[in-house]
């Protein structure tokens, strides 16, 4: 059993959310990711998601934009990211880590390559944000042999008809997005989320987690009324942007934005 | 029989040309694109819409456009005969607004009330401002900072229309990021959006319509090489950025096996410098960017390079997905010309035929430099004039030290 499917499968029996925090790798400069990693999993952090810095982000807003800049200053390639993954599998061997990104890194390196490295250094699932399941005919089985997962996005705009699709392709969990939009776009619309997941229980087994929007507690209790589980990067991202030229206050800062969403998933009760 | 008939059956049901092309988005804008193919596969073969599409290009546009025999240059050049389809002499002055006006009435079809487009030299961003002007769009163009500086004219040109230009700051401030922003919008307004892209990349259906809107060049050259000299030409010549006006003269010529031809990209200050803008001539690998699979400068990380051409039209580091199959192929030989060749063509046919070509087009020129002395005078070579120069003008006096 993969350790995503083990951490929702943990969290299921106690009742509770997954909280998901999105980090650009190598922002503000490799040396901090890792410690930043065990920090998020000290604040209550139950999957970790790391950006693969790209020089086109674009599905992305201008903060993750910009730590991508911030990241590629320093030259941070998927090599390091699987140096980084590694180094922090020395100290916790649980936490499912997931790399999100684009193809284009990916295919430079080559897939086969790619899956081997991802699944020796210790990554659990891959979300490639510009290929839908109709172009993964050829990664999706590569990474399923390592037991890699691929996740897969759901929009607003997303049919019924192509949301059994990407169920049908998807593993690890769903990320439903909550705006039509870049990241770190707006506020999402709780009510307008629930009426998109419901139809998507009936689809799939597969934990439904949100991202886009999710700024603080409330923003992420009043999703963890619907989801299994909420996804934060730009809330996070934008903290380490603020403390970027001190880099020794970035793990506190992002303590508390995280435990703050911890603690009101977790006033939330079992489903 | 052509050996290449297969081309043109392309592309297929999800939007490949053999490797390249398809469809990488992220997945709220599937549903758009999904929409959009349909609505024009609906409309493609329709007699009502072809007919609408062809009284525009004929009397909003001016086609047909002539074929010119540049017989001085020719002379000059001493060989073949060159030809100019001379898109140049298009409502806007370039190629772009045959795939505009396409794409308007796709727009209109959708009752989207608001359109977006990115622009490099800005002639497509000129174009699509001209066509929501006439059909009462709202419009934005995104546009790198930097051609924002070096095409001030063109910015100028779609304020007056009635456009919102949108100077783009991330990343290298030319075309591509251009692209990422236009993108971004989409995504955020797709609801009330129609997306015009430029050029003959993109997801699909975006390649193969803008292939489409842009083959009546192609067809018309075609008919007027028998009509001027009874037979086809021998080497067609054009100019590769993302590549829609060469893939508009070309398409319709595929299966002449016995027409050889060229597709010039921006050689820059020289492929061994790695400051260019040629992916296909210089062999850049295979990579995935603006929704296609394609060949993409990127260096080892799989980062987007920097490219550099003195045509803000060509500086983008990709290129077309069927232009791609193409080299593969062998259907088309690509090739770079250089800065310096470029300004000499376009100094030249300025002064020999009195014709200012856009700095894109002369690209095409420089290579016909190149081709012409090597055959003979009963030899045809038909070259895209893809667009004007006066864009240029404040370019070409930058460097011949003049301020404006």
């Amino acid at each position: 059993m993969n350790r995503i499917d083990q951490r929702f499968a943990a969290l299921k029996a106690d009742g509770r959310r997954a909280l998901i925090p999105f980090i650009t790798a190598g922002d503000p400069a490799p040396d901090y990711t890792v410690g930043f990693m065990h920090a998020m999993v000290e604040a209550g952090a139950d999957i970790l998601e790391l950006g693969v810095p790209f020089s086109d982000p674009m599905a992305d807003g201008p903060v993750i934009q910009k730590a991508c800049e911030r990241a590629l200053k320093h030259d941070v390639r998927l090599i390091h990211l699987f140096e980084m993954v590694r180094e922090f599998r020395e100290r916790d061997q649980d936490t499912p880590v997931v790399l999100m990104g684009y193809l284009n890194p990916v295919e430079r390196i080559g897939l086969d390559a790619f899956a081997d490295q991802a699944a020796a250094a210790g990554v659990d699932g891959v979300l490639t944000v510009d290929m839908p399941p109709e172009e993964a005919d050829e990664f999706g089985p590569i990474l399923k042999a390592r037991g890699l997962a691929s996740i897969f996005l759901v929009a607003p705009t997303t049919s019924h008809e192509r949301a059994a699709t990407i169920c049908a392709h998807g593993e690890g969990y769903l990320y439903y997005v909550a705006l039509k939009g870049v990241t770190g776009a707006a506020t999402l619309n709780a009510e307008e989320v629930a009426s998109h997941l419901a139809p998507l229980r009936e689809l799939t087994e597969l934990p439904l987690c949100v991202g886009f929007g999710i700024r603080d507690g409330a923003s992420a209790a009043k999703v963890g009324e619907v989801a299994d589980g909420v996804i934060v990067g730009s809330a996070l991202v934008s903290r380490i942007a603020a403390n970027a030229e001190q880099p020794e206050r970035i793990a506190g800062e992002l303590k508390v934005v995280l435990s703050e969403m911890r603690e009101a998933l977790d006033a939330l009760g079992g489903h | 029989m052509s050996k290449f008939s297969d081309l043109t059956r392309l592309p297929d049901a999800r939007g490949h040309f053999g490797p390249y092309g398809g469809r990488f988005v992220s997945e709220t804008l599937s549903f758009a694109l999904d929409d959009l193919e349909k609505t024009y596969m609906s409309l493609r073969d329709d007699p009502d819409f072809q007919a609408e599409f062809d009284y525009d290009l004929a009397h909003y546009v001016g086609r047909p456009s002539p074929l010119y025999h540049a017989e001085r240059w020719s002379r000059k050049l001493g060989g073949a005969r060159v030809w100019l389809k001379r898109e140049d002499l298009n409502h806007t002055g370039a190629h772009k607004v045959n795939n505009t006006i396409g794409q308007a009435l796709l727009a209109k079809k959708s009752g989207k009330p608001r359109v977006i487009a990115e622009t490099g030299a800005g002639q497509h961003g000129v174009a699509t401002a001209t066509v929501a002007a006439r059909l009462g769009l709202e419009c934005e163009v995104y546009m790198g900072a930097e051609d924002v500086e070096r095409q001030k004219l063109n910015v100028y040109r779609m304020r007056l229309l009635g456009a919102n230009v949108i100077p783009v700051e991330s990343g290298t401030r030319t075309l591509k990021d251009a692209m990422n922003e236009a993108l971004r919008d989409w995504v955020t307004n797709v609801d009330n959006t129609f997306y015009i892209i430029g050029t003959v990349a993109g997801p699909h259906p975006y390649p193969m319509l803008v292939r489409d809107f842009n083959a009546v060049v192609g067809r018309e050259a075609r008919r007027q090489s028998f009509e001027e000299f009874g037979k086809l030409p021998d080497a067609l010549i054009a100019c590769v950025g993302g590549g829609s006006n060469a893939m508009g003269l070309f398409y319709p010529f595929v299966e002449d096996d016995e027409v050889v031809m060229y597709g010039v990209e921006a050689g820059g200050d020289g492929i061994e410098t790695g400051r260019h803008a040629a992916p296909l001539s210089s062999n850049a690998p295979r990579g995935v960017l603006h929704g296609n699979r394609t060949y993409l400068m990127s260096d080892e990380g799989g980062q987007v390079s920097h490219t550099h051409s003195i045509s803000a039209g060509l500086d983008y580091p990709g290129v077309g997905p069927e232009h791609a199959l193409w080299k593969d192929v062998g259907r088309v030989n690509y090739v770079a010309a250089n800065d310096d060749a470029v300004l000499e063509a376009f100094r030249e046919l300025t002064h020999i035929e009195g014709i200012m070509p856009a700095l894109e087009s002369a690209h095409a020129l420089a290579y016909a430099k190149v081709l012409a002395p090597t055959l003979g005078p009963d030899r045809n070579i038909v070259v895209n004039l893809s667009g004007r120069g006066d864009k240029d003008i404040l370019t070409v006096a930058k460097l011949d030290g003049i301020n404006i």
